[in-house]
């Protein structure tokens, strides 16, 4: 707390400030009112995005609106991570492995159905970019993918322990980003805890939501699917408020009750899944986060910690989730269903 | 915790090392003599510098933790910066606090002959000894006082940034805070008050 301000202060307060640019529930109820996405560009540059929005010509697409939402983020990231020291710069590092393991994930999926790799890197989260990235496509099996590219990334030590020389198919790559993001969790919560003080209470409550939360995701994708119970048990983060009981109860379930039992038997989930009504796994998506988003707002009510860079990160990428939902119902003529799928943040 | 086992360890570290010193049979007279041959001139000194040291040292840590929080937060909100200026002057007034204890104490200190045996008299030594106590109550008590209004001040920054109507009601916080000083100040003066190296006895 004494100390923390000689390097973090500034940037602490500069992250702060950024936060004070989400959106408000005020400015969602006007984003719901637009008929046009002019109307939502218009709007738009009032806010924070006004300077990425300002010189986009018309007519607007979704995917301009949500690229230039994203510029915004991107161009924050950046002036954090040139101005933080250490240890915040790795700690912002590691905010963005996720992004890379999907980037590598999107890269792979797309050659193996023979995208062109340009059209591929257009659709990579400018977050987890990396030099090399590119050269992706030239990988036939996990082996070279590892030894061509990825032994350069910060992503390597995640894939020596889980190497195999299997050939790249559907199945085997989304196993292998559960695997990857399974050592980058288990990695980061390390990490957190070498930084300790506030951080290390902070961030280990978000990144146990986190893990819980893909562990629910991998049991509910994985029921009818070839993955056995031992594979699926290995996909789980070694840590997280499931873990280890109600983990071993999620790698045996077979249907969506059973996990809904293994789940309720931790106290705070229980709450999430009281509001889910019998039968409507549909909602649990948004039930979750929420959640995240009411765990990510509380970061903001201690100082002194890095959990608040990690917290606009995901706030910021929640934001253009609702804009992108706000601006495909409207381009898409269905403005009864635009308060279904936005998550209020502020 | 650290510190508190370290605080722990000072407060049964003198006592335990005396006794350790009584066990094994070593004279404690001598000890009383190195005590008796430092010159009070020695004692006022430190105490003079602590008392100066150990506040500014307190107002720059508070002014660097508040500033770099403050710097930050105007980047959007220009409007905080005149405002809570006033969190670096609370701070800045810790160190002052310091200086005008320091000159009282100085003030204080005046040249006498020592004794024919080359020690000084009851009234130096414990002219001496209220200054050094006098200046590390103030220094230390300053200290404290400079971190807290600092780390207040920091909050009062980030907070006025996002709601102005937090501004006065933290201030109050933060006006409580900068009274701790004042405490040390006061005692220190109390302290120093019958300190004369002049004094027949």
């Amino acid at each position: 707390m004494c100390l923390f301000n000689v390097k973090d202060g500034f940037l602490e307060a500069v992250v702060r400030g950024y936060k004070l640019g989400l959106l408000t529930t005020a400015d969602y109820n006007n984003l719901c009112q637009c008929e046009t996405l002019e109307d939502i560009k218009l709007y738009l540059t009032g806010t924070d995005y006004g300077p990425f929005l300002a010189n986009e010509p018309s007519p607007m697409h979704t995917t301009t609106l949500v690229d230039c939402c994203t510029r915004k983020l991107v161009a924050d990231w950046r002036y954090l991570r040139e101005n933080a020291g250490e240890p915040l710069g790795r700690f912002l590092d590691y905010c963005t492995y996720g992004h890379m393991i999907d980037n590598v994930v999107l890269i792979v999926t797309g050659t193996l159905h023979e995208r062109d790799v340009q059209e591929l890197l257009e659709k990579c989260n400018p977050l987890g970019m990396f030099d090399a990235i590119a050269s992706l496509a030239v990988a036939q099996n996990m082996r070279d993918l590892y030894r061509l590219v990825l032994v350069d990334t910060p992503l390597a030590p995640y894939f020596s322990d889980n190497l195999t020389s299997e050939d790249l198919d559907e199945m085997n790559i989304e196993v292998m980003r559960n695997t990857l993001y399974k050592a980058y969790l288990d990695d980061f919560a390390a990490f957190v805890h070498r930084v300790g003080g506030t951080t290390a209470g902070v961030m280990s409550e978000l990144l146990s939501f986190e893990a819980d939360r893909r562990a629910l995701n991998i049991t509910l994708n994985s029921i009818g699917t070839e993955l056995t119970r031992d594979d699926r048990r290995k996909l789980y983060a070694n840590f997280g408020l499931l873990y280890p009981h109600g983990q071993a109860e999620l790698a045996v379930a077979e249907d969506f009750d059973q996990i809904r039992t293994a789940m309720e038997k931790c106290q705070p989930y229980q709450s999430i899944f009281s509001r889910l009504g019998l039968g409507e796994t549909q909602m649990l998506d948004k039930i979750l986060y929420e959640e995240e988003v009411r765990q990510l707002i509380n970061t903001y009510e201690q100082q002194f910690h890095y959990g608040v860079f990690y917290a606009y990160m995901r706030l910021r990428e929640q934001e253009i989730r609702n804009i992108m939902w706000i601006a495909e119902c409207v381009a898409q003529d269905q403005k009864n269903r635009v308060q279904d799928g936005i998550v209020f943040t502020f | 915790m650290r510190a508190l086992v370290l605080g722990v360890a000072a407060t049964l570290g003198l006592p335990s090392l005396l006794l350790l010193l009584y066990l094994l049979n070593v004279d404690l007279q001598y000890l009383f003599f190195l005590f008796r041959n430092i010159s009070p001139y020695f004692w006022s000194a430190l105490g003079i510098s602590l008392c100066v040291g150990l506040s500014i040292v307190g107002a720059a840590w508070g002014i660097f933790i508040t500033g770099s929080s403050l710097v930050g937060a105007a980047i959007r909100e220009p409007r905080i910066t005149s405002k809570n200026l006033i969190s670096i002057i609370f701070c800045e007034a810790v160190a002052i606090y310091g200086v005008i204890v320091a000159i009282i104490l100085q003030t204080k200190v005046e040249a006498v002959k020592p004794q024919a045996d080359g020690t000084y008299g009851l009234a130096a030594a414990n002219a001496g000894y209220a200054i050094l106590g006098a200046g590390s109550v103030t220094g230390w008590a300053n200290l404290a006082c400079g971190l807290s209004v600092g780390i207040v001040g920091s909050s009062a920054a980030l907070s006025d940034a996002a709601n102005s109507t937090l501004f006065v009601k933290i201030l109050v916080v933060e006006i409580f805070a900068s009274a701790l000083g004042l405490f040390g100040v006061i005692i220190g003066i109390i302290m120093a008050g019958n300190a004369n190296f002049m004094a027949q006895g």
